[in-house]
C-alpha cells in the first residue's frame, strides 16, 4: 500500500507539463483502478518477509559457517599468521669444539663475542641518535647513515661483528631503538703462528676453512639449537615459549701434536732461516711407532688470530702441499732396495772413481772423488755415483715398486686437506736416465711429510704407518721392508752423524742418531740452477727409534751455506735434543756421555785446583736435578 | 537415565582434563624458564672456563715462557759439562 502511495506522486512528478496535466491525470485515473486490482492479487507480505528473512538467514549462516571454518575446522591459517606476528624461532648459538694438543693444552678455543645488529626501519625513525651510535661503534657517521638508508626496507643489518662482550654491553646501554646484539663465537689460537698451518683457521661464520679446522669441521662444529620465543616490536625477547631443538655443542679434538716440540721446531727452523737467509722451510716430527705427527712447522707463517692481514702464500702447509725433489735423502731407500733385491750386500764395494759416471749423455757426479766405497760409505759420504751404481743393478719396475711401497707418489693418508701425492711417474714414462737420477733423488718430487713417513718406516722395522694428526687414532701399518734390512740401513745411516759423515752437526750427545743429509739443486727453466734445498731427515735413538724428523730449508743464500748438513742438520739436532728430553727417552749411547762428563770433570778439577773448593760443590749441586733426569 | 550419567561423567572428565592441560602447560612454561636459566648459568660458566683456559694458554705460550726464562729470570740451558750422569 505504502509503496503505491509513494509511487503515485512520482508519476505526477514525471509529468510536470501543465497543459498535459489534466489529460494525464484523467488517463491515470482510468488506469489506476486496474493497476490497483492487479497489485492486490500479486502482493504477498508473508512471502516477501520469508524471502528477506531467508536471505538474511542465509547470510548469517554463511558468516557462521565461515567463522566455524576459520576457527574450528581450518584454524591453522590464522593461528599461523598470528604466530608469525610475534612468535619467533631463534637459533641458539653453539660453540665449536676445542682443539688441544696431546697433553690437553688448548690450541684453538672458541670464545663468545657479540655482534651488534640493527633494524633499519626502527632505527631510522630516530635519526637524532645516529651520531651517538656511530661514535659508540667507532664508525664514520656518514658511512653509518649510508649503510642504513641503503637497507631502509630491511629489518636486519649487522653493524659490527664479533666484538668484546663488554664493548657490546656499553653500546646496548645507550638504549637506541632498533639496536640489539647477538651472541656469536670466535676462534682464538693461543699458540699463534707456531702451529698456524696445522690448525688452519675458520671464517667469520665459524666454519673451518683450512687445515685441521677444515678436515674435522663436522666433528668440531656443533649443531645450533632452536627455541621459540615471543618477541616485542624492538626485538627483545618477552618470553621463552618452547625449546625446539637443544643445541649440540661441538666435540673437542685432541691432536697428536706436542705443543712444546712444535714450538721448539718452529723456533729452530726460524733461526735457521734467518741465519741462512732462506725463503721457506718445513719440519715434520713423527712418532715412529704410531705414525702420529708430533710437530709440523712451516715458514713463512701467519697469525691465525688475524688471518686477513697475512699473505695468502703464507697460509699453505708446505710440509704436505709443496713438492720438492728429495735429493740425497732418497739414498737410504735406494740402498734398501738393493739389499732387498739381493743385488748388493752391506759389504759390497763400489768404485766411484773418477767421481762421476755417465748417465746417457749426462753425467752423475760427486762433489769429491770418494774412490772405493762400501755400501755404508755410499750413505755416509752421500755418493751419487754409488747410488747410481746400485740402481743400475735393479730393474726399472723393481726399483719403482720398492720406492712406491714407501709411499712416494701417493698421499700418505694423513687426511690433511690439500695434501699432495707427489710426482713419481711409472717406469713406462721414464726416459733412459730416469732411474739413475731417481736413485739420488732427482726426477721425482715428494712432500717433507712423505720423507718423514718413509724414514719412520725404516725406523719401525720396515712397517709404514700412515701419519695421523689425531692422538690415538692410527691407521693400520703395512710391512714394506724386511726388519733385518731396515736395521742394517739404519746402522749405515748412523755413520752419517758420526765423524767422517756428512752431518756431524746432527749428532746428539748420549744418543745414536741415524740420518741422511740432502742437498738438491732447484730445477729452473732448462736445467738446474745454483739455488738449493737443504734437507736433513733422521731417526733417533737408533736402538728402538722414537722420532723421525725431516727438515727442509728452501733456497738458502749459497754464500752462507746451503748443504743439508749445514743448514738443516742443526735444526734436527736442537729439536730432537729437546724432544728426547721432553719425552723422557733414555739414552742409548751413555758411553759418549760419560766420556764427555769425564772430560768436563777433569776440566773442573783443573779449575778447582786454582779456585776455592766451594765452587766445585755448588757446581755439583746445581747440576743434580738434570742429572736425575738423565738416569 | 543411564545415558545421562555417562554424558555427565564425560563432561566432567573433559573439564578435568582441560584443567590438567592448563596446569601442565603452565608447569611446562615454568620448567622451561628454569631450564633456560640453568642453561644460561652453564653457558656462562663454560664461557668463563674457556676464557680462563685461553688466558692460561696465552700466559703459557711457549715463546713467552722462553723469553721470560731467558731474559727476566736469567735461566740458561745446562751445558754438557754441567750435566752429571749417575748410574745405578
Amino acid at each position: 500500500m505504502k509503496l503505491f502511495g509513494l509511487q503515485l506522486p512520482e508519476f505526477g512528478k514525471r509529468d510536470p507539463r501543465e497543459a498535459a496535466r489534466r489529460e494525464a491525470s484523467r488517463r491515470e485515473a482510468a488506469r489506476a483502478p486496474a493497476n490497483r486490482s492487479r497489485g492486490r492479487t500479486q502482493f504477498n507480505l508473508r512471502g516477501r518477509l520469508l524471502l528477506v528473512g531467508g536471505a538474511l538467514g542465509l547470510c548469517s549462516f554463511a558468516l557462521l559457517a565461515r567463522a566455524l571454518d576459520l576457527q574450528v575446522i581450518d584454524n591453522e591459517f590464522y593461528q599461523k599468521q598470528g604466530a608469525a606476528r610475534f612468535l619467533r624461532e631463534i637459533p641458539i648459538a653453539t660453540s665449536r669444539g676445542m682443539i688441544t694438543d696431546r697433553n690437553g693444552e688448548p690450541l684453538a678455543v672458541s670464545s663468545p663475542v657479540e655482534s651488534i645488529w640493527a633494524n633499519p626501519q626502527e632505527l631510522l625513525k630516530s635519526p637524532a641518535r645516529l651520531p651517538q651510535l656511530a661514535d659508540a661503534l667507532g664508525m664514520d657517521r656518514d658511512e653509518l647513515k649510508n649503510r642504513l638508508s641503503q637497507r631502509a626496507d630491511k629489518e636486519f643489518v649487522y653493524l659490527k661483528r664479533r666484538i668484546n662482550p663488554d664493548e657490546a654491553k656499553a653500546i646496548l646501554a645507550l638504549e637506541i631503538p632498533g639496536v640489539a646484539s647477538q651472541r656469536e663465537y670466535r676462534r682464538f689460537y693461543p699458540q699463534g703462528e707456531a702451529i698456524a698451518h696445522v690448525l688452519g683457521f675458520t671464517n667469520i661464520d665459524d666454519r673451518g676453512q683450512e687445515g685441521l679446522e677444515l678436515a674435522f669441521d663436522d666433528w668440531l662444529r656443533g649443531t645450533p639449537g632452536a627455541k621459540r620465543v615471543i618477541r616485542d616490536r624492538r626485538g627483545r625477547i618477552v618470553e621463552n615459549v618452547d625449546l625446539v631443538r637443544a643445541a649440540q655443542p661441538g666435540r673437542d679434538l685432541t691432536l697428536s701434536i706436542d705443543r712444546r716440540i712444535q714450538y721448539l721446531a718452529h723456533r729452530e727452523l726460524r733461526n735457521a732461516l734467518t741465519q741462512f737467509d732462506a725463503t721457506s722451510g718445513s719440519a715434520v716430527v713423527l712418532d715412529v711407532a704410531t705414525g702420529e705427527v708430533l710437530a709440523m712447522v712451516n715458514l713463512p707463517t701467519f697469525n691465525p688470530n688475524s688471518v686477513g692481514t697475512s699473505a695468502r702464500d703464507a697460509h699453505r702447509n708446505r710440509a704436505v702441499t709443496d713438492l720438492f725433489e728429495p735429493g740425497s735423502t732418497m739414498k737410504p731407500l735406494t740402498v734398501a732396495a738393493g739389499l732387498e733385491a739381493g743385488v748388493i750386500s752391506p759389504a759390497s764395494m763400489f768404485n766411484t772413481n773418477p767421481g762421476w759416471i755417465a748417465n746417457g749423455r749426462y753425467r752423475t757426479t760427486d762433489t769429491h772423488n770418494y774412490g772405493v766405497l762400501d755400501t755404508t760409505g755410499v750413505i755416509r759420504k752421500s755418493s751419487n755415483v754409488g747410488a747410481a751404481m746400485i740402481a743400475k743393478r735393479l730393474g726399472n719396475q723393481q726399483f719403482y715398486d720398492f720406492v712406491r711401497r714407501f709411499g712416494y707418489g701417493e698421499r700418505t693418508g694423513s687426511g690433511f686437506p690439500g695434501e699432495s701425492a707427489g710426482v713419481f711417474p711409472a717406469p713406462d714414462r721414464w726416459d733412459g736416465t730416469s732411474k739413475q737420477t731417481m736413485s739420488y733423488g732427482y726426477a721425482l718430487s715428494v712432500t717433507p711429510l712423505q720423507i718423514a713417513a718413509a724414514y719412520a718406516a725404516l725406523g719401525n722395522g720396515g712397517k709404514l704407518t700412515p701419519p695421523s694428526f689425531i692422538k690415538g687414532q692410527h691407521a693400520p701399518s703395512r710391512q714394506v721392508l724386511d726388519p733385518k734390512i731396515a736395521a742394517e740401513v739404519l746402522h749405515m745411516m748412523q755413520t752419517v752423524t758420526e765423524p767422517g759423515g756428512t752431518a756431524t752437526q746432527a749428532a746428539i750427545l748420549g744418543y745414536h742418531v741415524a740420518g741422511k743429509t740432502g742437498t738438491s739443486r732447484k730445477a729452473s727453466a732448462g736445467g738446474y740452477s745454483r739455488r738449493y734445498i737443504g734437507y736433513f731427515a733422521g731417526l733417533v735413538p737408533v736402538e728402538h727409534p722414537r722420532f723421525a724428523m725431516a727438515v727442509m730449508v728452501n733456497d738458502p743464500d749459497p754464500s752462507k751455506g746451503y748443504v743439508g748438513g749445514t743448514v738443516s742438520a742443526p735444526v734436527f739436532r736442537n729439536v730432537m735434543e729437546g724432544a728426547l728430553r721432553l719425552m723422557d727417552v733414555s739414552p742409548d749411547n751413555l758411553d759418549t756421555w760419560l766420556a764427555a762428563q769425564a772430560e768436563a770433570e777433569a776440566k773442573r778439577l783443573k779449575a778447582t785446583g786454582r779456585a776455592l773448593p766451594v765452587t766445585a760443590t755448588t757446581a755439583v749441586d746445581a747440576s743434580t736435578p738434570t742429572a736425575r733426569a738423565a738416569q | 537415565m543411564n545415558r545421562y550419567v555417562i554424558l555427565a561423567v564425560l563432561v566432567l572428565a573433559n573439564v578435568a582434563t582441560a584443567l590438567l592441560v592448563v596446569r601442565d602447560r603452565h608447569e611446562h612454561r615454568l620448567a622451561f624458564i628454569a631450564l633456560n636459566k640453568l642453561d644460561k648459568t652453564r653457558d656462562e660458566l663454560n664461557i668463563e672456563f674457556g676464557r680462563l683456559q685461553l688466558e692460561q694458554a696465552t700466559w703459557a705460550e711457549s715463546n713467552r715462557v722462553d723469553q721470560v726464562a731467558r731474559a727476566r729470570l736469567g735461566m740458561v740451558f745446562p751445558r754438557t759439562e754441567d750435566i752429571v750422569v749417575l748410574r745405578r
